[in-house]
């Protein structure tokens, strides 16, 4: 099985550009319905799926993703 | 359950130290935040944050030294590579690097970058180009492809009154001063990856003192192509990266 990963989003940084949800390979990210306080929607976890593979801090314009791995 | 993962030693990526936290003031989903990113994990990776000096121009990223926290000096438009020249030449043994969009470095900076990489500086140019001018409202740049609508283009850029787009990155791998030339994009994981490696390679090369690195990243301009930012990234595949192809154009002979 593969290992579980985790990510925490800086959601006040986020600009909700979906190029991280795109990236995702477990589908796991997806924008809230709710806004930051400049007004966009920020991508949130909707499930538990994820890896840790750390693709969508790689490509995170703004660099709001932080990625944990179990070891 | 998950909670348990969130601690320290189970980290894999966070924010490098060397970006600032300052939200960048780029669009949403805007490459110079990737390349931004990539550029100071580089400086992270390599320890020489203290021995770094960065040149920012003018465009979209003039505000880069708001998000480097690395000594920064602003240029005036076009003329980074004169300004890293002088420094570079006054600190021979600091890491030097400039970072310039397309319309800094391709239109109004054309003649000091060109006599900058002639010359042979030990200086990294990293060169953004999104095939247009951003900051100022998506007028027509020398890097616009053929027949791309732009706000002072909106038929399309015709080759016959306009000219045909400037590849001045080959022009640049011409140039005997230049020792590593390459062109990178990072809209995806892998190219992000790739991007990085190169920038880490070019800023080694530069320890060598053997000639300027130059590294192009093809980025996106979502506000300005009027796209979503993953539309126009895919934009940009099918139709910059056909006319800018990604790759190493010149690369160190190895010995």
């Amino acid at each position: 099985m593969a290992k579980r990963g985790d990510v925490v989003i800086d959601i006040e940084k986020c600009k909700g550009c979906e190029v991280c949800i795109s990236a995702c390979p477990q589908e796991v990210l997806a924008l809230a319905p709710q806004v930051n306080n400049k007004g966009y929607h920020y991508a949130i976890k909707v499930n538990s799926d994820c890896t840790g593979c750390a693709n969508c801090a790689i490509v995170c314009p703004d660099a709001v993703i932080t990625v944990y791995r179990e070891k | 359950m998950a909670e348990n993962l969130i601690n320290p030693e189970n980290l894999v990526y966070k924010k490098t130290d060397v970006l600032t936290d300052r939200i960048m003031h780029y669009c949403p989903g805007c490459g110079h935040g990737t390349a931004h990113r990539i550029l100071a994990e580089v400086i992270d990776e390599m320890g020489i944050q203290n021995e770094t000096i960065g040149v920012a121009p003018v465009g979209c990223s003039v505000l880069a030294y708001y998000y480097f926290n690395v000594d920064m000096q602003e240029a005036a438009h076009g003329r980074a590579p004169a300004v890293a020249t002088g420094i570079k030449r006054v600190f021979p043994e600091k890491f030097v690097f400039t970072y310039q969009g397309d319309g800094d470095l391709a239109a109004i900076g054309t003649a000091e970058t060109i006599h900058a990489c002639n010359r042979g500086e030990n200086i990294l140019v990293v060169f953004v180009n999104n095939g247009i001018y951003g900051m100022t409202g998506g007028q027509m740049a020398p890097t616009t492809l053929v027949g791309m609508k732009s706000s002072t283009s909106p038929f399309g850029r015709d080759t016959k009154t306009m000219g045909a787009p400037l590849k001045i990155t080959e022009l640049i791998a011409q140039l005997p001063g230049t020792y590593f030339v390459t062109r990178q994009s990072v809209h995806k994981p892998g190219n992000v990856r790739k991007a990085k490696k190169a920038i880490r390679k070019a800023m080694e090369y530069q320890k060598l003192n053997k000639g300027t690195c130059f590294v192009e990243i093809v980025a996106n301009c979502p506000s300005n192509w009027k796209m979503t930012p993953v539309q126009s990234n895919k934009w940009m595949e099918e139709n910059m990266f056909p006319f800018y192809p990604l790759g190493d154009i010149k690369v160190p002979e190895e010995k």
